[in-house]
């Protein structure tokens, strides 16, 4: 296999696993790699690694006791089991609050869900990605088993008010999830002073290696299991203990908790400089989501006019790696539904590139990036029905309209 | 003096191999398999042979093989995942399945299912002709035992299934690497495969399965393995788990006979050891498995000591030890309940030696004579 080089934007979709955190999972692939749940030393050993990786993990969440941590196999795991556990618990409770904008995991499952039967209440978001918390608080009411809204988005990096939010469906009596995969090491978090009953979060997000996740529970909060079978979690997850990827997860917390200052400063700089020097040199972008209140490693950027996958492509080739939407998605080519929900412009929905960072990038590669992007665009901007000599044409939606004699 | 570890079919050492084939996955290439970029892109074709490799091992397609996170959750997608597009009847489990059979089950008596458990005999095989209930949709039934070893006769079950016109799940956990297996031939409609428990990494399984049947996604998501089991794909575990099959494919024959070894060594000196009984001893079993009873001792006690020795052994399920009750597997095969209490899994591997068993047959006649624990020459 060849190594890939080159510049990785892609941080959102997912991460290169810290080496320090390599080194940890080493002895558990090999000395110790005895199942957890059994007796004899070999396991117990394993055990213990787990107990500290648990303990780690609820540092980096702020959680009141380390029994509220549950290892899953990733957030989709964890999403679909906090849903669905909302939904038997509660059997008379046939309605769910979410967003227009969830990632895939919530969004697909309330699909399913929909079609069981169930009422499902997506709110809006205005043109910056914001929600009404008007029409949240109206929505709230006994018939609500769960709300389910994530902490930042994937693709804008916008911040949702969680808290507050969690704090008003406490208030009406109604249990609240968030899908915090992406704001989990990037943003400040502590659940024992929130209301929040439920959080997901993804290892790979945050340099530990895919196939591990945490769904937090807090104490008290009715649950029921999606995987069931031996005693494992407590008997809120069954299955073997992937031990190596527990104790890399525990390790990755920890680092994010360490470098949480940088990600704010050194990381958030680079992102602003990526920004800044992307909008002076190319004409007819803009920055969508909430520019004033996001993620520090995310950026954004709708070039009108063209297709984001072709940007991609051209990126691709000198080795920069970036993103059209979620990754999860890439491959359609419908523009995303975030920046649907948005009412973004067609136009420039196509058009949307996500570039997200991580503690790894450089202000050096920020600045090639920022010298490759723009003849890209011009290219292909002059292959694109919409632009004419020197700028978008008059009338772009006649560009296709069909010629009769 | 060197830790023994004979609990094999609670987990595996990771082969040294499936590491070095893994490490480029978590040191380097980050790419997400479903991004376009060419990270992304290297990543979907280790997925692909991983796929393949997966595949060769049970002799189906690529095409059947969804990756999961284990064989629980395979267990847990395939017994909801088959119910959801049934009307309410009857699942059928052998008394002796793992317990994410047996719970998946159970859980479905929530939505208006019965629970039919079939019976195993004194050797802990399913009894034939099944006495199915009428309205039988789905019928799980394992390759192998992971406590006793003992083969299940799944071909001819899943014969009488079909006639039937019920589906067929098989867990092939214990089998799979241990015994050839043929997904085909089998019979089966779906299998559940564990990467863990022949040298492949934890934290990953697969469902393999006859995709003219349904299946309900457990893990709805972003659309990963064709829209039946969303989250992004574990990669390095997933290439690891290819790796651990496509070597277990070519080492099967060597495998087997030196388990077989092992344990015929194994057999014979436990034979001497009074109070000490082999389960199921005539019965077709895994290479690697022996069961016993020790006449007069907790099995929690006899392992604690074993422990104490450095050698790793286990009294049944290991997703069961911090419960200490009889085994379901040994109750159902007619044995008694202090009997059960009674029992120790040694469950051997490829990385085993003769020195491993003669230091485990020592130690056992030492603790079970009452000898004073003096430290066994190394």
């Amino acid at each position: 296999m060849a190594e890939v080089e080159g510049i990785y934007l892609d941080n959102n979709a997912t991460t290169m696993v810290d080496p320090a955190i390599v080194q940890e999972m080493l002895p558990y692939f090999t000395e110790q790699f005895g199942n957890p749940s059994s007796m004899h030393n070999f396991g117990n050993k394993v055990g213990l690694a787990v107990k500290k990786a648990r303990k780690q993990v609820q540092d980096l969440l702020g959680a009141e006791f380390d029994s509220e941590i549950i290892f899953t196999s990733c957030g989709t795991e964890s999403d679909s089991t906090a849903i669905l556990s909302a939904l038997k618990a509660q059997p008379e409770r046939k309605e769910i609050i979410t967003t227009v904008v969830e990632h895939p995991a919530i969004l697909s499952l309330c699909e399913y869900l929909e079609k069981e039967g169930y009422k499902i209440h997506k709110l809006h978001v205005d043109e910056k990605g914001r929600l009404d918390l008007e029409e949240y608080e109206e929505l709230l009411d006994e018939k609500v088993a769960i709300v389910s809204v994530m902490w930042a988005n994937n693709e804008t990096g916008t911040i949702f008010p969680v808290e507050k939010m969690a704090e008003m469906a406490n208030a009406k009596g109604v249990m609240f999830h968030t899908d915090a995969v992406q704001a989990v090491g990037k943003i400040p978090i502590d659940l024992k002073n929130s209301k929040i009953d439920m959080l997901s979060l993804s290892g790979h997000k945050l340099h530990a290696p895919k196939g591990i996740g945490v769904l937090y529970l807090r104490r008290g909060v009715r649950f029921r299991p999606l995987l069931r079978g031996g005693h494992q979690e407590r008997g809120r997850r069954a299955g073997t203990e992937n031990a190596a990827s527990i104790v890399a997860l525990g390790k990755a917390t920890e680092l994010a908790g360490e470098h949480m200052p940088f990600e704010n400063t050194t990381v958030k700089a680079m992102r602003d400089r990526l920004e800044q020097g992307i909008l002076a040199a190319v004409p007819n972008c803009f920055v969508t989501g909430d520019t004033e209140n996001r993620l520090p490693n995310t950026a954004n950027i709708a070039f009108e006019y063209i297709e984001g996958e072709a940007i991609l492509m051209l990126l691709n080739k000198m080795g920069i790696a970036a993103s059209s939407g979620s990754a999860c998605t890439s491959g359609s080519l419908e523009p995303s539904h975030v920046m649907r929900a948005m009412g973004i412009p067609y136009t420039a929905a196509h058009g949307t590139i996500r570039f997200s960072f991580s503690r790894y990038n450089t202000m050096e590669e920020v600045e090639k990036v920022i010298e490759a992007v723009p003849p890209i665009v011009a290219k292909l901007r002059k292959l694109s029905p919409y632009w004419g000599e020197n700028g978008p044409v008059a009338e772009p939606e006649k560009a296709f309209a069909p010629v009769y004699a | 003096m060197m830790p023994v570890y004979l609990d094999n079919n609670a987990t595996t050492p990771l082969d040294a191999r499936v590491l070095e084939a893994m490490l480029p996955w978590l040191q380097g290439a980050h790419g997400n398999a479903s991004s376009v970029h060419q990270a992304g892109r290297y990543a979907r074709a280790a997925l692909d042979t991983a796929r393949q490799q997966v595949a060769e091992l049970v002799n189906a397609h690529p095409s059947q093989v969804i990756f999961t996170s284990g064989g629980t959750e395979a267990n847990n997608m395939i017994i909801k995942g088959t119910a959801a597009y049934y009307s309410a009847g009857t699942v059928a489990v052998s008394a002796i399945e793992h317990a994410s059979v047996l719970t998946a089950a159970d859980s479905l008596k929530r939505w208006g299912w019965q629970v039919q458990s079939l019976t195993v005999d004194a050797d802990g095989i399913v009894c034939r002709p099944l006495a199915l209930a009428a309205d039988a949709r789905l019928v799980s039934v394992m390759m192998a035992n992971n406590e006793t070893g003992v083969l299940q006769p799944v071909t001819e079950i899943a014969e009488q299934v079909r006639q039937l016109g019920a589906l067929m799940h098989t867990d092939a956990s214990q089998a799979a690497g241990k015994m050839p297996v043929d997904f085909r031939a089998s019979g089966a409609h779906f299998m559940t495969l564990s990467a863990h428990k022949f040298y492949g990494p934890q934290g990953i399984g697969a469902v393999i399965m006859d995709k003219a049947q349904e299946l309900q996604p457990l893990l709805h998501g972003g659309g990963q393995e064709k829209g039946l089991r969303g989250g992004t794909e574990n990669i390095a575990a997933i290439v690891g788990f290819g790796c651990a099959a496509a070597l277990a494919k070519a080492e099967l024959v060597e495998r087997t006979a030196h388990c077989q070894q092992l344990r015929q060594a194994l057999e014979a000196q436990l034979q001497q050891i009074s109070g000490v009984q082999i389960l199921a001893e005539t019965a077709p079993r895994l290479a690697n498995t022996v069961m016993m009873t020790v006449q007069g001792f907790r099995g929690e006690t006899v392992l604690m000591g074993l422990d104490r020795k450095g050698i790793a052994a286990s009294s049944g399920s290991a997703c069961h030890s911090e419960h200490v009750e009889p085994s379901h597997v040994l109750l159902a095969m007619g044995i008694t309940p202090d009997a059960a209490l009674s029992a120790i899994r040694i469950s051997l591997g490829k990385q085993n030696t003769v020195a491993d068993v003669d230091q485990l047959v020592a130690a056992l006649t030492q603790l079970i004579a009452g000898v004073p624990q003096v430290a066994l020459a190394s």
